[in-house]
């Protein structure tokens, strides 16, 4: 067994960034994600990558559609008003069938918000991170080892599908510490024929462009988009189901918050209450059939976020009205206490 | 056993980095820990305070709102967590720093005047690790040799000659 | 027979979408030649920007990458600094590069990024229909400014070389036009050195190129030529505003 070593969740990030072949980091300062950047600047010079600081969070992600679109794995991180202005090249990179990593660590908003972890950008993150009809993949990791075990199947299947793919952490995840064994990843870079990288007189140009003037032609392409997305759905599907078996409350929660809610289903169990909780690894393409597989079994759900409720109305969607699904949030960077959701499963359970 | 613990004191005083030492000597011992900050402008000279948890099992949130150990180095500290002592929990207080006594009579607390002994030692800035030898001494948190190798590996290595007086101000809490 | 005269081999052999009299084809020649006479064709990404000449990644051999608007320098630093050994150039139109993407131009300007910016400077937005640019001149009437364009309230016109011109990490910045046979010839002469410049990583060079817009200045080509030395050039006047020559 590799050695267990101690690192934050954006540490980890950074790292499992490496490890999986991306020396290429283009960056902006923000907190709670910074450790990100400055992991990245302390370790890439030294292995013949590049850390490079833009000017704007605008202009990193630009960077990035660049370095993308140029054929070699790279990645941005920010937090979210950062995550705002990124937005930019993230459409065009979803236009333009660019595959890259986006790392989001969030803090509360809107606006400038706060600096506490927050889970206020789920819509953003599964809706709408950008104009247009696209989506991108969406990783929400738990712990400080699933941040690398993600990181690692974000590259592959973005590269796979040809799609953006975004880790969703939060301030808490990014900022905390916890035992990781570095595991070199069970896959390699894909081979990207589409480049822009100079065809050395043996190809026509590669073009990367999201531009069609024919309204059929761009719908033509946003269709064989939508292809690929329903095959995305079809088989990258991920969720963890923590004491589900005769659950009768089914308390759905995602990343950091989920740690809570085990504890509190934990705890609920020992007060006479059948809960159990439904983790979504991945919020796009969301778990649904594994919500779906329960409707039958459950009395109701139970959605905990840390926003005023974005992802209840994903789960809405996957129980389509066949039992209640309640929601118990905190927002503004506070983070909810394994006592108020035990409070509100009981309330539930009752 | 769980321990939760809670940190709390001013920025400056090495409360985050005595976290880590208590995190690095519960993974040095295999157990499983987590180690959370609070951050932001906290970092820069107001209250800083972190959460650490050692367990045998998956630690859950993270987070510590009712600690089962409590080490207060100042006194906003100290009133903003004392209440949130689990019954029959720990509290350690830097007693030079804290005029206060805890009220409570179900806590076990323990006063260590830990920054006019870490001055009397010509241990300036260690009183965080009389305060960790205390805590040391009176829970066995961790084995010898972990808390030894988790204070080696958390100096970093432009400061190595540090180590020999972490240590040092180690021994005098664990001898109070 | 000898052939006299070809179309350079960086250039894609298809019809254009610029209007008759737009000087964009004289300098897609230009580059397309400064290509050609490096021989870096097979090395070289161009990245096209918003604006008239969103649609040049059709028009040249080498591999293309269209950005968003204004942010050419940005993603042309992300493929210069992935492929360092590439040759990288923008094609931008001044509201590309001189107002949405200012800050893009200005900060890869002063990192001294490695690569090459070709800057369309016909004081309108062209894609758009024609309405004010940051490089339009005083008094200059466009759909936005239809009284003409007066500094006290829209502000002052940008003197893109001027300004880059003061920045340690400019290799090269340098004023053209492509109204006549010597300035074109000039206009050559400064592009091969600006791509030159990369090859011999010297940073970065930008070469400013007044050009025209017939058909959003409602003028005939002749007549824009005329207007373009009467107006643009005494505002914008030709010539090297930085040059570090052997200096690295």
């Amino acid at each position: 067994m590799s050695k267990r070593v101690l690192m934050k969740g954006n540490e980890a990030l950074a790292e499992a960034a490496i490890q999986a072949g991306c020396i290429h980091f283009f960056g902006y300062p923000i907190t709670p994600q910074t450790e990100v950047a400055a992991y990245m600047s302390k370790r890439l010079p030294k292995i013949g990558g590049v850390y490079l600081q833009a000017e704007s969070e605008l202009a990193a992600s630009n960077m990035l559609l660049g370095a993308a679109a140029s054929g070699i794995r790279a990645m941005t991180s920010s937090s979210s008003p950062g995550i705002s202005l990124k937005t930019e090249a993230i459409s065009y990179m979803a236009g333009s069938d660019v595959p890259a990593l986006i790392v989001n660590v969030q803090r509360g908003g809107p606006g400038l918000g706060g600096i506490q972890p927050s889970q206020a950008d789920y819509f953003q993150a599964t809706r709408a991170l950008g104009h247009g009809d696209f989506q991108v993949l969406v990783f929400a990791p738990a712990t400080v080892q699933e941040i690398m075990d993600l990181v690692y199947l974000a590259f592959d299947r973005a590269e796979e599908y040809r799609v953006p793919a975004m880790i969703l952490a939060d301030g808490m995840l990014g900022q905390m510490m916890e035992p990781v064994v570095i595991e070199k990843p069970q896959t390699s870079p894909h081979e990207k024929p589409w480049a822009a990288s100079g065809h050395q007189n043996k190809r026509r140009h590669n073009i990367i462009n999201s531009l069609y003037l024919q309204a059929e032609e761009l719908e033509n392409r946003v269709i064989e988009r939508y292809k690929r997305y329903e095959i995305i759905k079809e088989k990258e599907q991920r969720a963890e189901e923590y004491l589900m078996e005769d659950a009768e409350i089914a308390v759905v929660a995602y990343g950091a918050t989920s740690r809570i809610v085990k504890a509190a289903v934990k705890e609920a169990r020992e007060q006479g209450v059948k809960a159990g909780c439904i983790r979504p690894i991945t919020l796009w393409p969301y778990p649904t059939d594994t919500i779906a597989k329960y409707v039958n079994q459950v009395k109701c759900f139970l959605s905990v976020e840390m926003s005023m409720g974005q992802m209840v109305e994903d789960v809405r969607l996957a129980v389509n009205g066949a039992v209640p699904v309640e929601f118990y949030g905190r927002t503004g960077g506070v983070i909810p206490e394994p006592g108020e959701v035990l409070a509100k499963i009981m309330e539930l359970g009752r | 056993m769980e321990y939760k613990i809670k940190i709390a004191g001013f920025g400056g005083q090495g409360i985050l980095f005595m976290g880590k030492v208590i995190a690095g000597a519960g993974l040095a011992d295999e157990k499983e820990v987590s180690w959370l900050p609070s951050y932001g402008p906290e970092m820069r000279g107001g209250t800083a305070n972190c959460s650490v948890c050692i367990s045998d099992e998956p630690i859950g949130s993270p987070l510590v709102v009712k600690p089962n150990v409590f080490l207060a180095m100042n006194r906003p500290s100290f009133e903003r967590f004392i209440d949130s002592v689990e019954p029959d929990g720990i509290v350690i207080i830097d007693s030079s720093l804290i005029d206060e006594k805890v009220s409570r009579k179900d806590v076990k607390a323990f006063y260590v005047p830990a920054t006019e002994l870490a001055e009397e030692n010509e241990l300036n800035g260690l009183a965080n690790m009389i305060m960790l030898g205390k805590l040391f001494r009176e829970t066995s948190f961790c084995s010898n040799q972990a808390l030894k190798g988790a204070v080696e590996a958390c100096v970093p290595k432009s400061k190595q000659h540090l180590i020999e007086y972490n240590l040092k101000a180690i021994g005098i809490g664990e001898n109070l | 027979m000898s052939v006299v005269f070809e179309k350079p081999k960086a250039l894609c052999d298809v019809d254009t979408h610029y209007c008759p009299g737009c000087t964009h084809g004289i300098v897609h020649r230009l580059v397309a030649e400064a290509i050609d006479e490096l021989g870096v064709e097979g090395r070289t990404v161009g990245i096209a920007s918003v604006g008239c000449s969103v649609m040049s990644y059709n028009y040249f051999e080498c591999d293309m990458i269209q950005a968003p608007h204004g942010r050419a320098p940005a993603v042309a630093t992300g493929v210069k600094r992935a492929h360092p050994d590439n040759v990288v150039f923008t094609y931008q139109g001044d509201g590309d590069l001189a107002a949405i993407g200012t800050a893009e131009t200005v900060h890869s300007a002063t990192r001294g990024e490695n690569i090459t910016v070709i800057f369309i400077n016909n004081a309108i937005y062209g894609m758009t229909g024609g309405q004010m640019a940051p490089t339009t001149l005083p008094g200059q009437v466009t759909q936005t400014t239809p009284y003409g364009r007066d500094v006290s309230y829209s502000g002052n016109p940008i003197r893109v070389c001027e300004m880059l011109s003061t920045l340690d990490g400019v290799a090269l910045a340098q004023r053209v036009a492509v109204d006549s046979v010597p300035h074109i010839k000039e206009a050559r002469k400064a592009i091969v050195k600006a791509f030159k410049n990369q090859i011999d990583k010297k940073g970065f060079s930008i070469v400013e190129v007044l050009s025209t817009c017939p058909t959003n200045w409602g003028l005939s080509p002749v007549e824009a030529m005329q207007w373009l030395r009467d107006n643009m050039i005494p505002y914008y006047p030709l010539g090297v505003y930085k040059d570090i020559g052997g200096k690295q």
